[in-house]
């Protein structure tokens, strides 16, 4: 482990001083709730031998949110991996949209069922379809990010053939693993990052583990973000077990972006207590006196900790935000359930567009 | 009607494209002041600006992965690789990525782009510059691949992939560019994507190829006509998706197929156009479905012997058709 944790780390931050109102950073909580009671649901239903598969994004939860919220929903590009249950649904996925995903029904918005689920893809949230072999998506978010550049490059030409084009760019957010900054495309998107101040910020969840390789075996470097330098952009860290402090420095990095200053790489620290998925035993490289002090750095019981200081939560209301939750999860999963499979045939298509249907133009 | 080279016609339509269409930009090594190592984008980063010809980082794995980015941001790429043996790198983004987002997104992302590449022997080129890649594109759903054979074609099908919202591998037969000249309009014109198409007439057998080799096909078929054997030539144009119909249709006439590649024998195209005739097209056969391609070794050698042995070449061609037709 990167730094010893004794205890639960207190939240340190004030959300106002953040510029955050306090209906938010409950939304946050509420949203990190409903993320870990999802997940959890998710992994006892493959346990159960219901559905095949679950890859799990707790204790990735606090990067998330902390992520989703510095953005501008709506308008602002996200691509991002499979452990970005909480910045998908802190983004405005429903439960229930996971689910489908999750048992291969009709009606999962993401891939039509076609791919296993936590391949997040939500045209109406920006949320971009993601694959499998690590790291793709950063070249490919770094594209975008160039798209957007061009479109402010080449305003008079776009306008004058009816394309609007906004008065801001939007910031492209993408995530990955810490893994994935060992592969080829990691690198080529920071170049092109650097190369032409993107409006990108590469957020890598480290989590200390790809499947079982632990990350001192995966860089020399003590730190991801040290990475940045090489690339001329910005680099940064953050506790990712810390929402709060999550916003904060995504929400510098997409200001910057913003503006014009840059790509940001962050580096959001956090610890996998679970198995990589549902088809891994972590018991095979890892002791457990190592897991259990892994998940001190959870992020539901820190912001938890946080809005009980702060006078924003009693005991009461955590129980009705429970209940609901468990509600909200046991009507996504009875919707999933009763939902009927694809067609067997649904297989064949569609292989290939017959029109055009990619881009944002214009608010 | 001008007269022009393969080369010019294949500037041509990214020029007239980029005229038309603001969204379209080409990203690749050397392409901007210096206008491509081959010369095809010549002139166009003086004509359009450095943010809409844009000189890439020598790494092709991002030029792909960039070109996939701005598609789905609203762009038409068109992403050059310099030559067809440096797409190795970008072949995860390409086959795993592009071909696959619109299947992958239950139809809602789909990536309008071109990949231009050159390709194919007989420069000099050795292992590394001299390679064909089109079997292992070919075979992804997702992709279409196209290569066209004169400047024409070249010209129609350009533009059709340009405005495709699919991505599409558009190969050039490099040996060509300059090689191989013909009339090209002045203007906008399109050569559909998908269509393979009969360039001569002939009843004792076909040969099927593309590209160099489709150029190669004709003058063997003019050789052996000298013999009176008549020869039926098409040009494929689009490997995938195949057009098995004109394939059936030709073989159907004229009973005899050879499918003349440059790449390595072993599961080249030609082994697909050889499938579907087995398949297919048994009932009009009167005699092996023949292939003539380059040997089973891991490249085109660079001495000038050892190049001439590798590469079919029209002679070879023409012994191939007269072997097909004694049979």
């Amino acid at each position: 482990m990167a730094v010893e944790v004794k205890e639960f780390l207190p939240i340190t931050q004030r959300h106002e001083d953040l510029g955050l109102s306090d209906e938010t950073v409950l939304r946050m909580y509420y949203h990190l709730l409903l993320s870990r009671r999802l997940d959890e649901r998710c992994w006892v239903l493959q346990r159960q031998g219901r559905v095949p598969f679950h890859i799990s994004g707790i204790a990735h939860e606090g990067i998330g949110v902390g992520a989703a919220y510095a953005l501008r929903k709506g308008f602002d590009i996200v691509h991002p991996y499979y452990r970005d249950l909480a910045l998908s649904i802190a983004l405005g996925m429903k439960p229930v949209e996971f689910m489908l995903a999750l048992y291969g029904k009709k009606g999962d918005p993401h891939s039509a069922a076609r791919q296993m689920p936590s391949h997040f893809s939500l045209c109406h949230l920006n949320i971009i379809s993601g694959s499998s072999p690590v790291a793709t998506q950063l070249p490919q978010a770094a594209g975008i990010a160039f798209a957007e550049i061009l479109k402010q490059k080449l305003r008079p030409q776009l306008e004058a053939a009816g394309f609007r084009v906004s008065r801001e760019m939007r910031v492209v957010l993408t995530s990955t693993g810490e893994g994935s900054t060992s592969e080829g495309d990691f690198h080529e998107a920071l170049n092109w990052a650097g190369i032409y101040r993107l409006p990108l910020v590469v957020l890598v969840h480290n989590n200390q583990y790809a499947i079982s390789v632990p990350v001192w075996k995966q860089m020399a470097v003590k730190r991801v973000a040290d990475r940045a330098a090489a690339y001329g952009i910005h680099g940064a860290v953050a506790d990712g077990g810390n929402v709060l402090e999550v916003y904060q420095v995504v929400k510098e990095a997409v200001d910057r972006a913003r503006a014009g200053e840059g790509a940001t790489l962050i580096e959001a620290v956090t610890y996998r207590w679970t198995p990589h998925s549902s088809d891994d035993d972590d018991r095979t490289y890892r002791t457990r006196e190592e897991v259990e002090q892994g998940k001190l750095r959870d992020p539901l019981p820190r912001l938890r900790d946080y809005l009980y200081r702060r006078g924003l939560l009693t005991q009461r209301e955590e129980d009705e935000l429970e209940e609901r939750v468990r509600a909200e999860v046991d009507e996504a999963q009875r919707q999933a359930e009763e939902a009927p499979y694809p067609a067997p045939e649904e297989a064949l298509a569609p292989v290939f567009a017959t029109e055009d249907r990619s881009g944002w133009w214009g608010e | 009607m001008p007269e022009k080279t393969l080369i010019e016609a294949i500037r041509e339509a990214i020029d007239e494209e980029m005229a038309r269409d603001p969204r379209v930009f080409v990203v690749g090594e050397d392409v901007g002041p210096r206008g491509g190592v081959f010369r095809a984008t010549m002139g166009l980063w003086q004509k359009y600006g450095e943010w809409r010809v844009i000189d890439s980082p020598l790494a092709e794995l991002s030029i792909v992965a960039i070109g996939i980015g701005a598609a789905l941001n609203g762009f038409r790429p068109i992403c050059e690789i310099q030559f067809a043996d440096f797409i190795h790198p970008a072949f995860n983004q390409i086959v795993n990525e592009a071909a696959r987002f619109f299947y992958r997104s239950g139809g809602v992302y789909n990536v309008p782009m071109v990949i231009r590449a050159p390709y194919g022997g007989g420069i000099s080129g050795g292992l590394y510059h001299s390679q064909s890649v089109e079997a292992f594109f070919a075979h992804v759903p997702g992709l279409k691949v196209v290569i066209p054979s004169n400047p024409y074609d070249a010209k129609g099908l350009l533009k059709a992939a340009i405005r495709d919202p699919n991505p599409v591998l558009f190969f050039e037969p490099k040996k060509g560019y300059r090689l191989i000249k013909g009339e090209v309009p002045e203007g906008d014109y399109i050569v559909p994507i998908g269509p393979a198409k009969v360039t001569r007439e002939g009843s004792d057998l076909t040969v099927f190829a593309y590209g160099m080799m489709h150029y190669y096909a004709l003058q063997a078929a003019e050789m052996v006509a000298k013999e009176g054997i008549d020869v039926e030539v098409v040009d494929l144009r689009t490997l995938a998706p195949v057009d098995k119909t004109t394939i059936l249709n030709s073989v159907k006439k004229t009973g005899k197929a050879l499918i003349v590649y440059e790449d390595n024998l072993t599961l080249g195209y030609g082994a697909e156009v050889a499938a579907i005739l087995a398949e297919e097209g048994f009932e009009y056969l009167d005699g092996p479905v023949m292939r003539l391609a380059g040997p089973d070794v891991p490249g085109v050698p660079f001495s000038p012997p050892m190049q001439d042995f590798f590469m079919p070449s029209p002679q070879k061609i023409a012994e191939a058709i007269r072997r097909l037709a004694r049979y």
